[in-house]
């Protein structure tokens, strides 16, 4: 992991104030509460969650582990809570779809001592390409209550409530983030650190365990009855704020959005009834009754689906019939993208005639005729992978197909590299170019990381060689979890925990499942590659490449902390050509152009000299000295 | 004091975020509420990044509005463009911009063109009451400082020039929160010579 942990999360000064990350928060919150266990797959945004607990883990003498997927990582932390341990898992939101078959029953049985579900959904793809998922869906689905904090301080708070209240009525909890909320940082004031259960014992129990009709019946039966007791809880845990303002309209909200609210309405200079939402499945039915109740309109604020409005049209059905509800159903809130206070204002603008006393638009219209050059992210120089799509690049031409994944190569989605046709989630580039084979006459390649292989890949893999068809695999091994900050996967050695383990080789692996052309290439020998990817091309059965070298950034820190000399590369401007190969094509970020002439600098340059093999008149040498 | 509302904008690698927590923490010790906003994952490799910095008596979103910055740091020019509508003239928004441009790659593979530095200026001050141009990173350099330092040096400018509302001795306590202690003497010397440089009258 890369990112810095905030020292006060292991301070013991009760009431001691300090700044914390929302999911450093969320981990506080777990010590506070006890927690013996915890588990992650990384994804942002909810990575720094597993890498605080990993960077602390040792330390306060609790277990965490990096799962292979987020599945693993849901039913590991099922076991220490059946067997009496505190735990909690954290994920993105695409998680919850890999650990959904496990989820689903799980609400049934219930955890033994108290389990949280720490989920991050991510309004607006700030680092999720794929979907604006909104995970809000399955606790309704699966029956597992939610919580909702909009800032750090309830991050903690939420968590510790989650625990007591999993382990009192024996159902799992989510604690649903948005990305502002996971990456915000906030004052939080401190409690005590509860030094936790980590040894457990499992009770057999088949009036729980036993999930086979009709227990299941059973058990559906006492989750809905658990439910409605925690509904009386969820009326407890919501808040209005300017109860006492008489007006005409009311807004209810819940998460992050609360915060743009308030600011709304400083910034508009009105007052309005607030109902925020804490506890936000089970919804508090009499609480949102009441409030809806006292007035002729009320306004609804949540990011992506209108789930809350949808149920509060419900309720005013009964109490309200003549309840006008603002919200995304009639357009004054839009379903796409994050929220921010503008929206917020516009909506209140459009209901109440109230306005800013500066025009926004004016400025937003002159922004908008700026023409502001892309900077999109780009693989680092010296990255493994830049050299693996050069390569694949020129051995397999431009008809080829090629199947993307999840990782930092996803960045080969944008030129020069264009190496990435489709993207779609982890694993997913096996099963579709297996697809794509079968009923085309195309050549495929699928482009998987290690992580995702480990992750999701493994079957889409499998089944190649059992429906037989022929793509050729390229794994870019580089040794570690990269897009996510670097954390240790099974083929790294290395635990969550900082311990040593069994290197799982990826290339056994695939050998183990029957395929006959197997090699691991060097990507930085850029001739090798090119001519392995070609020979494999032309066989008459699937082919893995195992693109192994690691991360850059990893090298890169390892070299400097032992002191280790770092070759830098130059151009000879007596052979340069100025053909632009380099730039244009390799696109590596350490090189540059100005009037014509092309330069490598030097304080971006990592020295993996991929660019000598790529310049066709040989004018990239090393520096010496 | 109601609120102060910072935007930093760069790219992947300049300590974007560095500066925003020693912000957080030095608003923390002066005894005001503060929250900041920021981003991780697929922005970082490269690509733009902007951070916020909110502080105040009570302050409830992470995120600057649009129009409402007082202050935006742009550690490279290009980033202060795109960020230009968190300023406005009615706020009196201070730009202090990093003349050190970082080229992205759609300039030489997609042809699309960096404007000069004087052009940007000139579009800043669209969105401003102030619009302040050095180049930082030539200046930390020449002293004999490391680049990465130069969101450091803005820092010493900015509390030095009163152009924040934050006391030097609050701000160094911070630095020594959230800097490696490895690298904090030099830290404090480069935040020294920002302070100390005062802004040029004309």
């Amino acid at each position: 992991m890369e990112e810095e942990v905030s020292s006060s999360i292991l301070s013991n000064e009760k009431g001691k104030k300090v700044i914390l990350l929302g999911n450093e928060a969320i981990v506080r919150g777990a010590l506070e509460a006890g927690i013996g266990f915890a588990s992650t797959y990384p994804g942002t945004p909810a990575s720094e969650v597993g890498d605080t607990f990993s960077a602390i883990a040792k330390k306060v003498g609790i277990y965490f582990e990096y799962s292979t997927n987020e599945k693993v990582a849901l039913e590991v932390a099922m076991g220490s809570s059946f067997s009496g341990v505190r735990s909690l898992v954290s994920m993105k939101q695409f998680g919850v779809n890999v650990a959904a078959d496990s989820l689903m029953p799980l609400a049934y049985v219930g955890p033994n001592a108290g389990m949280v579900i720490m989920v991050a959904d991510d309004p607006g793809c700030w680092s999720s390409a794929q979907s604006e998922q909104d995970t809000r869906y399955y606790a309704r689905m699966s029956h597992i209550p939610m919580l909702e904090p909009s800032d750090p301080q309830e991050c903690k708070d939420f968590v510790k409530i989650a625990f007591d209240l999993s382990e009192k009525f024996k159902i799992p909890f989510f604690v649903r983030t948005t990305t502002r909320v996971s990456h915000e940082r906030g004052i939080v004031q401190l409690d005590n650190l509860t030094i936790g259960k980590t040894k457990g014992f499992f009770q057999k129990d088949m009036s729980k365990f036993n999930i086979m009709p009709p227990n299941t019946m059973r058990l559906h039966k006492e989750m809905l009855d658990k439910i409605e007791k925690i509904r009386q809880i969820s009326e407890k845990m919501s808040f209005v704020f300017n109860g006492n303002v008489k007006s005409k309209l009311g807004i209810i909200v819940s998460g992050v959005s609360f915060n743009y609210v308030m600011e709304s309405l400083i910034d508009l200079n009105i007052r309005l009834p607030v109902l925020k939402l804490s506890l936000t499945y089970p919804v508090p039915e009499e609480k949102i009754k009441d409030f809806i109740k006292k007035f002729n309109s009320v306004l609804v604020v949540e990011e992506l689906e209108p789930i809350l409005e949808e149920e509060i049209l419900a309720l005013a059905k009964n109490v309200s019939p003549k309840l006008k509800v603002y919200g995304k159903k009639n357009d004054y809130l839009p379903k796409v993208g994050e929220y921010d206070e503008e929206i917020v204002i516009t909506a209140l603008t459009r209901i109440t005639g109230r306005e800013l006393g500066i025009s926004l638009k004016k400025y937003l219209k002159k922004f908008k005729e700026i023409k502001i050059p892309r900077r999109f992210a780009v693989l680092c120089a010296g990255c493994p992978h830049r050299a693996t799509f050069w390569a694949t690049k020129i051995a397999a031409g431009k008809n080829t197909i090629f199947g993307g994944d999840i990782g930092c190569y996803i960045l080969g989605i944008y030129p020069p590299y264009h190496t990435q046709d489709f993207v779609f989630s982890m694993g997913a580039s096996e099963g579709i170019v297996h697809g794509i084979e079968k009923v085309t006459d195309q050549k495929v390649i699928a482009f998987i990381g290690d992580s995702t292989f480990f992750h999701g890949g493994m079957p889409g893999l499998v089944n190649i060689v059992f429906n037989k068809s022929k793509p050729l695999i390229i794994v870019m091994d580089n040794r570690i979890t990269g897009m996510t900050g670097h954390q240790p996967n099974p083929g790294v050695g290395r635990t969550g925990m900082g311990e040593k383990t069994k290197e799982i080789k990826i290339e056994k692996i695939v050998k183990a499942f029957g395929i006959k052309h197997v090699k691991v290439v060097d990507p930085f020998n850029v001739n090798k590659m090119i001519k392995i990817i070609r020979k494999f091309l032309q066989k008459d059965e699937v082919s893995v490449i195992v693109a192994k070298r690691e991360c850059r950034l990893l090298t890169m820190r390892r070299k400097l902390r032992a002191d280790e000399k770092i070759y830098k590369y130059e151009i000879d401007q007596n052979k340069c050509k100025r053909c632009g190969t380099c730039l244009f094509y390799f696109a590596c970020p350490a090189i540059y152009e100005k009037g014509g002439i092309f330069n490598i600098d030097k304080n971006l340059c990592t020295g993996c000299g991929v660019c000598t093999q790529v310049c066709p008149y040989k004018a990239i040498r090393k520096v010496k000295k | 004091m109601k609120e102060f509302n910072i935007v930093i904008a760069g790219v992947g690698g300049q300590g974007v975020i560095t500066l925003m927590r020693i912000i957080a923490e030095a608003a923390l010790n002066q005894g005001y509420d503060v929250k900041t906003s920021e981003l991780h994952g697929l922005a970082q490799r490269g690509g733009p990044i902007s951070c916020h910095v909110r502080f105040g008596d009570k302050i409830y979103s992470p995120l600057v509005m649009q129009g409402e910055a007082h202050i935006i740091f742009a550690l490279e020019p290009l980033e202060a463009l795109r960020t230009s509508y968190y300023g406005s003239k009615e706020n009196k928004t201070i730009f202090f911009v990093n003349n050190y441009p970082i080229i992205p790659l759609s300039v030489p593979v997609t042809k699309e063109i960096y404007p000069p530095i004087i052009e940007i200026n000139e579009i800043l001050k669209d969105f401003s009451s102030k619009v302040i141009s050095l180049n930082v990173s030539e200046i930390v350099r020449k002293e004999g400082g490391n680049i990465v330092l130069t969101n450091i040096f803005m820092l010493g400018y900015v509390v030095g020039n009163n152009l924040i509302p934050l006391e030097k001795e609050f701000v160094i306590e911070a630095i020594k929160e959230t800097v490696p202690k490895k690298y904090l003497g030099s830290n404090i010397q480069i935040f020294d010579l920002g302070y100390n440089l005062k802004i040029p009258s004309r």
